[in-house]
């Protein structure tokens, strides 16, 4: 099949990429675009290690093939930290609050949380729980998790509360 | 909806020899060519010229995992995921939901929520947060996989689903739709535009009930209930069972037992009767076919207390019958 040249808007930056219609999208993130932050825990859309943000919407990355992202901005971890290093609450948050675990669900979950606080800026502990349901597989209690997602929830408020 | 059971899929490697492919190869589709038309029309032309091999494609979580495991091959997806007409929800004297419609924006949809709550309540038992920002009502119903909620839902409330190919309209109601595991009366050719219902009466009691093991597994059973009250009364029910057979069921006979009733623990004992009388579901590696008889009856006994508990008698008066057609 031919290849098809699409564009996408990946952490701020226009690219344009050619695919195979059949190549999903984290493969198309972490293969040709290098953005290996990008997980692939199980490939059948139960874990969201693969999750990234797409037009404002957490997504699975490999439950979609990247065709049907032409056109879309999508930001991964990568994108989170500021240009000059510094980290986005979210991540200080996870260092802070000892939040990573092993560490392989971490992205997904950094990016889940993202959308999780553009909708829902302040969260009670329940409203983190399910708005992370998705992610949360079998590790323990995810207490040091959500905490780190308190601890962004609070640091981005105060911050909006500076302006 | 997005998994596929693990026993289906290790019994379609097993008939297929697809299991001799290697575990990584079963997660890449096979090859298709994709499509994303401007409108509906040149959609439903796009589908008519593809013929039994093209699909529509909107959120794809039924179907790329269908691909996945190549138990689906279609030649040419169609995108209709941004399709502006597909995507309205219209409420009235009759609800309107185009099919591209999400589950999160059902959940969002706060006069939707006023008209007809049920509906946010099934949709936040679907899946997980993920799924439900691609996953559509379009997919959820039109697919006929018996264990996605929607269609229960759907003959609860008595929908008509609208169904468009190149050279016209037809309607089917979404208790004649199904007709096995994956068949239903969609043809090559047509998607479901859109689904249409009565708005429920005012003050009417409502609950779907979802036992599962885990957020995202398929209900293990589940069922969905309208009541309208009035004097102590049961004036109206619907009961529709999710994943009790290989089709959604309505449980006609059960409701029937309700209506003229009061709704104590008699009557609600009849419906469980009734409903425990018609549902054949398959055991599976979540448990055993008996079991889930059993929570057959005890999630329509759960649903059937909470929707009695939510139904405001004051208000229903005079509005009745809706369910009736």
């Amino acid at each position: 099949m031919a290849k098809k040249l699409i564009e996408l808007i990946v952490n701020g930056e226009a690219i344009e990429v050619a695919v195979n219609p059949r190549d999903l999208l984290v493969h198309t993130l972490r293969e040709d675009l290098k953005l290996t932050g990008v997980h692939i825990g199980c490939e059948t859309s139960h874990c969201a290690a693969c999750t990234v943000d797409l037009d404002g919407c957490s997504v699975k990355s490999c439950t979609m093939f990247t065709v049907q992202a032409a056109g879309s901005e999508i930001k991964t971890v990568e994108g989170m930290a500021a240009p000059d290093g510094t980290l986005h609450p979210l991540q200080e948050g996870f260092r802070e609050m000892h939040g990573l675990q092993c560490g392989y669900c971490t992205p997904g979950m950094i990016m889940r949380a993202y959308r999780l606080l553009q909708e829902n800026p302040r969260p009670t502990e329940e409203e983190i729980r399910w708005g992370i349901s998705g992610n949360i597989c079998r590790c323990t209690g995810y207490q040091n998790i959500v905490k780190a997602i308190q601890y962004a929830s609070d640091k981005l408020r105060a911050g909006e509360g500076a302006k | 909806m997005a998994f596929i059971n693990r026993q289906t899929r290790i019994a379609k490697r097993r008939e297929t020899g697809a299991g001799k492919l290697g575990k990584s190869k079963l997660m890449i589709p096979g090859e298709f060519d994709y499509r994303r038309p401007a409108t509906k029309s040149e959609a439903l032309e796009m589908l008519a010229e593809g013929g039994d091999s093209a699909r529509p494609i909107a959120g794809g979580h039924s179907l790329i995992p269908m691909m996945k495991l190549r138990m689906a091959a279609p030649a040419l997806l169609i995108d209709i995921r941004r399709l502006q007409e597909l995507r309205g929800i219209k409420i009235g004297g009759d609800i309107c939901i185009g099919t591209a419609v999400t589950q999160h924006e059902l959940i969002a949809s706060e006069e939707l929520a006023q008209a007809c709550p049920i509906i946010r309540e099934t949709a936040l038992l679907i899946a997980d947060p993920q799924i439900r920002y691609l996953g559509t009502l379009g997919g959820n119903v039109g697919n006929g996989d018996p264990g996605n909620d929607m269609p229960g839902l759907m003959q609860c409330l008595d929908a008509t689903y609208i169904l468009e190919n190149s050279s016209g309209v037809r309607e089917v109601k979404a208790r004649d739709f199904y007709q096995g595991a994956y068949f239903t009366q969609l043809e090559a050719g047509e998607i479901i535009s859109g689904i249409r219902f009565k708005r429920p009466a005012c003050g009417h009691g409502f609950s779907y009930q979802k036992l599962k093991r885990k957020v995202g597994d398929y209900a293990m059973a589940a069922a969905a209930v309208i009541v309208e009250i009035s004097d102590d009364t049961v004036k109206a029910a619907s009961i529709g069972l999710t994943n009790l057979a290989d089709t959604p069921l309505y449980a006609s006979e059960a409701a029937d037992a309700l209506v003229g009733k009061k709704l104590d623990a008699n009557t609600v004992s009849a419906a469980v009767r009734a409903v425990e009388a018609i549902v054949t579901p398959a055991g599976d590696s979540r448990c055993p076919a008996d079991y889930r008889i059993k929570m057959a009856g005890v999630m329509v006994r759960r649903a059937l207390e909470t929707a009695a508990s939510r139904a405001d008698t004051s208000k229903a008066k005079g509005i009745f019958g809706w369910l009736k057609s």
